[in-house]
């Protein structure tokens, strides 16, 4: 089975499972207490902030540990409007944000607040302009924008949008759950939010910085843990595997992360060639390195995935017939691109050339049986 | 108001998931004269973003998506070759 599914989810590291396994045995005890046990979870926490710490170009008394890379943008987003109601009501995000922020930002609205998407290029790339003129706005509390798009893997111009909100005075979220662990974390941002099963970390853990001197009030019942920002008791284990993770993924990244994008590379440019009709997506060079997305025209994107699963491939797809709702990918919809028979190939650490051939070498097959049964000629 | 073209044809997508409005559009554009208007009624999102779509991969024209008083579009497509 070849596994084509990192934005999802990035399979476990082997050094997070070993970190993982050791700080069950040792760091099980309430890092808030003060006998022996509770200082070594203490020591281990504090060991691990300050390594994702360094990994992302925070300081280790900016970050905050949550439950998950949703909860921190949530907690980020409303917990930054929050402490900046007396500036403003406004939130400017992008179209093309992870469901979290824009949920969050249908909270805001609920909650008698604004919010307005900036539109995006046919590649998925914000609008700057559209943007600079919205976080420009006299009420604007907070602008939010991903590294990178889950769904197609373009890169967003972060650098030059956090210069436009420094000038203006308003805080950048940044998303890098698709990034962190993998590029460099952009420069600029006031508050940014991850996830560490993205980089290979287990599930359970996300992370929020909030960088100093940015206003910030959690809009939660007060709790003492996490600086303020995060209710409940840390996972300290899943914490101290997360740093495991994303120092091993980080030390990997510049080798690691070039050998995918070469293969990614060779999708982009091999799919048009051997399927007629179909539609690669996305930016083609400024993008995440393991990202590429495609639609083929005529295709029910269902059953392309069921067909590719008994294949021996997993992979994800923004098509409405795949998803949960009925509506298709608000990303593909805010691009303008076609949404059916759409198909997200993301590639995990490891990933082999022989596993990408051989979906290239079945993947026209299946797509012209699927367009034989639909009557396309 | 020269925009809005009576259609030569219509094709009743309603009711229809996609790809199904798109395949029926593609069997039947070449069912009109060159620079006639076919128009797809249909009511899944998907096919709202995916005409135009189609269009812009097939280098015809979307003229416009107008809303239905029962739910959907009427989105118009004029044949360009």
């Amino acid at each position: 089975m070849a596994y084509f599914d990192a934005a999802s989810t990035e399979p476990l590291h082997p050094q997070a499972r070993e970190a993982l396994l050791a700080a069950i045995d040792v760091g099980w005890a309430d890092p808030a207490r003060l006998y022996n046990q509770a200082r070594r979870a203490h020591l281990l926490l504090e060991q691990a902030r300050t390594e994702v710490a360094e990994a992302l170009g925070a300081r280790p008394d900016e970050i905050s540990f949550t439950s998950s890379g949703t909860q921190a943008v949530h907690l980020g987003v409303l917990g930054t409007l929050h402490g900046r109601r007396r500036a403003g009501r406004h939130l400017v995000t992008s179209a093309v944000e992870h469901s979290s922020v824009l949920h969050a930002a249908g909270v805001h609205e609920r909650d008698g607040g604004t919010a307005e998407t900036v539109g995006v290029s046919l590649t998925g790339r914000v609008d700057l302009d559209a943007f600079a003129a919205a976080v420009a706005g006299h009420d604007t509390a907070l602008a939010c924008l991903q590294t990178a798009n889950h769904e197609v893997g373009t890169l967003q111009p972060v650098t030059e949008a956090a210069e436009i909100c420094r000038r203006h005075g308003v805080p950048l979220l940044v998303d890098a759950a698709q990034t962190a662990g993998r590029m460099p974390i952009p420069p600029g941002w006031s508050v940014l939010t991850a996830s560490a099963h993205k980089w290979g970390g287990p599930a359970g853990v996300g992370v929020l910085a909030v960088r100093k001197g940015t206003r910030f009030r959690s809009f939660l019942p007060e709790d003492e843990r996490e600086r303020r920002r995060v209710p409940g008791f840390e996972n300290v284990p899943g914490i101290v595997a997360a740093a495991a993770a994303l120092r091993a993924m980080t030390a990997e990244a510049a080798q690691e992360c070039s050998r995918l994008s070469a293969l990614v590379d060779r999708i982009r440019e091999t799919v048009p060639k051997i399927v007629p009709d179909v539609e690669v997506i996305g930016e083609p060079v400024d993008r995440a390195p393991h990202i590429v997305t495609f639609s083929c025209l005529y295709v029910d994107g269902e059953a392309l995935l069921t067909e590719l699963d008994k294949a021996g491939f997993a992979v994800s797809s923004g098509s409405s017939c795949t998803a949960s709702t009925l509506r298709p990918s608000h990303v593909l919809e805010a691009m303008g691109v076609l949404t059916h028979g759409n198909v997200r190939v993301s590639l995990p650490r490891g990933a082999s050339a022989a596993e990408v051939d051989r979906f290239l070498a079945v993947l026209p097959g299946l797509v012209r049986r699927i367009r034989q049964d639909a009557g396309v000629e | 108001m020269t925009e809005v073209t009576q259609p030569a044809l219509t094709i009743d997508a309603l009711g229809k998931k996609c790809p199904i409005p798109i395949i029926m559009l593609a069997e039947q554009i070449n069912h009109v004269p060159l620079n006639a208007v076919v128009s797809v009624l249909a009511d899944d999102p998907a096919a709202y973003t995916d005409v135009p779509a189609w269009c812009r991969l097939k280098s015809h024209r979307h003229v416009g998506s107008y809303e239905l008083p029962g739910g959907g579009w009427a989105i118009h497509v004029r044949r360009n070759y």
